[in-house]
């Protein structure tokens, strides 16, 4: 996914001579195209992260389009204060890209375990969120971003994920969800790249139970595509929220209160993901530790089931 | 015999003890000890045109230690930025002014500031995108301010970069929120910001003189320069000069008549 975003950096930095790239000393493997190809508008400005998105934002005060980029921990946590204060207060045009959010550095620790940032984005007043699953989603994401003025979170996940297919006339806009799989029983909703784990599980629901299962990916979370979600839950009897983040905060809750607003009653609903009771510190790759928190298509096929 | 300058800069005075007085708002002191900084900039150093704020030619000024907002708002009105009367509504129902700087409520204020230790990775990020033009980045920060890392992060940055249209100033009036400013930070401080590659020069912040001078140096440097300037924390105040109590003084009405009187 790392690979989309930078490929559609490379082609946004060729068309738009205001963008300026700013690294908290990641990129390594990564990265390096970028700055060979504009080293007056690459920077790493070294560990310092409150310095990147300050200095982000005297930049786009300055008429500069800005991306600031770290491990999604960093870029998000350490600066939030810088992220809020002066970016958003002032509504300026920088861009902070979490690498690695979720569980992409998984051996890595707590420290490098992500499921905190939509939730802190989130509540930030002129913030746009937006959590790309896979390939196609990045990279659209990645260029809807860059021709949207203000400022905007995006968290991109390390492991390659499930390629669905442009079959349609899919346009990426900020705003906007997509339906990757028909159904009407039950609505999984996913967001990032846990969307291969939504839709391994709708396939094994089906086959088991004969129910029809509709999977919707939801890569903006700020805006959010309410009517997508509400146009498809009318009918279900379930539906349920798959996201590799905190079930506070994020998908989960965007989509508890999407519901109740307008009113949708009588469905079995239940958000999967992190549950913020405590730390999880469990040692493992990335599929180790999404088990150890129920986000492996088995163990859904099992709570869903339940739950109807 | 007074120059203009030095009468700016009791009248910036004058009117932070009156906002203060009308507000019932304290960090006065920290205002107070910006006066003659800010008066010596807006009227002899920064390039600047009340008529074209935005100018893209014009000098930038950020003041980081926003808690010194007063004196920033005086200085600006009697630069003539906006009028005077919009300062009876600063920190009061309905007013255009917050107690720290806040970007667009005011022509004339370039950042938004208020939470320490931001103001100087901004100027850095100014200053980077002005790079070869002719206008330079002035950054105001407290020495209380110094205390925060982000500072050290961005004192780092712009020396590792070699910015040479930066100058930072550091208002070293000797006292923070709770205490003096020597308790957190004993040590040299000119050896500190010239070790992050930084040109600096002591001055006495209340010789306007002395300061058109330090800034005509610090125009001509080929690095990041810093200014330090030795102030008096709630200078033009007898009664609270140079004292802890001066940062949170609310002044009262007999304070404001005093200050007519000088």
């Amino acid at each position: 996914m790392r690979k989309d975003f930078v490929a559609q950096v490379l082609i946004e930095m060729e068309r738009d001579p205001s963008i300026v790239f700013l690294t908290g000393d990641l990129g390594f493997n990564a990265l390096e195209k970028i700055q060979e190809r504009f080293p007056d508008r690459f920077l790493n400005v070294g560990i310092a992260e409150q310095h990147m998105v300050g200095m982000a934002s005297g930049l786009a005060l300055e008429g500069k389009k800005v991306i600031a980029y770290s491990i999604a921990s960093f870029a998000t946590m350490r600066p939030y204060e810088q992220i809020r204060n002066d970016v958003c207060y002032q509504n300026l045009d920088v861009k902070i890209i979490g690498t690695g959010g979720g569980y992409n550095y998984p051996t890595h620790g707590v420290t490098h375990h992500t499921v905190e940032d939509v939730a802190i984005m989130n509540v930030l007043p002129h913030m746009k969120v937006l959590c790309p699953a896979y390939a196609w989603e990045a990279r659209e994401a990645t260029k809807a971003m860059l021709r949207h003025t203000g400022p905007v979170y995006m968290r991109l996940g390390k492991s390659p994920c499930v390629a669905y297919e442009k079959n349609r006339k899919f346009t990426f806009v900020l705003g906007k969800g997509f339906v990757v799989r028909k159904g009407s029983n039950i609505v999984l909703v996913s967001t990032g790249n846990v969307l291969d784990v939504a839709l391994e599980t709708a396939e094994l629901i089906e086959r088991k139970s004969g129910l029809s299962l509709c999977v919707l990916s939801m890569p903006s979370l700020k805006p959010f595509d309410e009517k997508l979600l509400l146009a498809h839950v009318r009918k279900a009897k379930g539906i349920f929220t798959i996201e590799e983040h905190s079930t506070t905060g994020g998908l989960g809750s965007i989509c508890a209160s999407v519901l109740i607003a307008h009113g949708i009653e009588g469905k079995k609903f239940h958000a999967f993901g992190f549950p913020p009771e405590s730390f999880l510190k469990d040692v493992g790759d990335r599929d180790y530790l999404l088990r150890r928190i129920g986000l492996e298509s088995n163990q859904l096929v099992r709570s869903i089931m339940r739950y109807l | 015999m007074t120059t203009k300058i030095e009468r700016i800069g009791a009248k910036i005075r004058q009117l932070v003890v009156e906002m203060s007085e009308r507000s019932h708002s304290g960090e006065t002191g920290s205002s107070l000890s910006i006066s003659d900084i800010l008066a010596v900039l807006y009227f002899k150093t920064l390039r600047i045109n009340p008529k074209k704020p935005d100018d893209p030619n014009r000098d930038r000024f950020v003041l980081s230690k926003g808690h010194g907002a007063a004196a920033l708002y005086a200085a600006l009105a009697l630069r003539g930025f906006f009028p005077l009367k919009t300062l009876l509504g600063h920190r009061m129902n309905g007013g255009a002014l917050h107690g720290h700087p806040s970007k667009g409520a005011v022509p004339g204020v370039e950042v938004s500031t208020g939470a320490l230790g931001h103001g100087l990775s901004i100027g850095v990020g100014i200053a980077y995108a002005l790079k070869g033009t002719k206008s330079k980045v002035y950054v105001l920060i407290g020495d209380g301010e110094c205390n925060e890392g982000s500072i050290w992060e961005a004192a780092l940055s712009a020396g590792a970069l070699c910015l040479p249209n930066i100058v930072a100033v550091v208002d070293d009036n000797r006292f923070q929120g709770f205490g003096a400013s020597r308790e957190n930070n004993p040590f040299d401080m000119a050896k500190q910001w010239s070790s992050f590659g930084w040109g600096v020069l002591r001055v006495d912040g209340h010789d306007a003189r002395a300061l058109e001078k330090a800034f005509a140096r610090a125009a001509k440097a080929t690095k990041p320069f810093v200014i330090i300037a030795k102030t008096v924390s709630g200078k033009g105040v007898p009664a609270v000069e140079g004292t802890l109590g001066a940062h949170y003084y609310v002044p009262d009405e007999k304070a404001v008549k005093a200050m007519k009187r000088v």
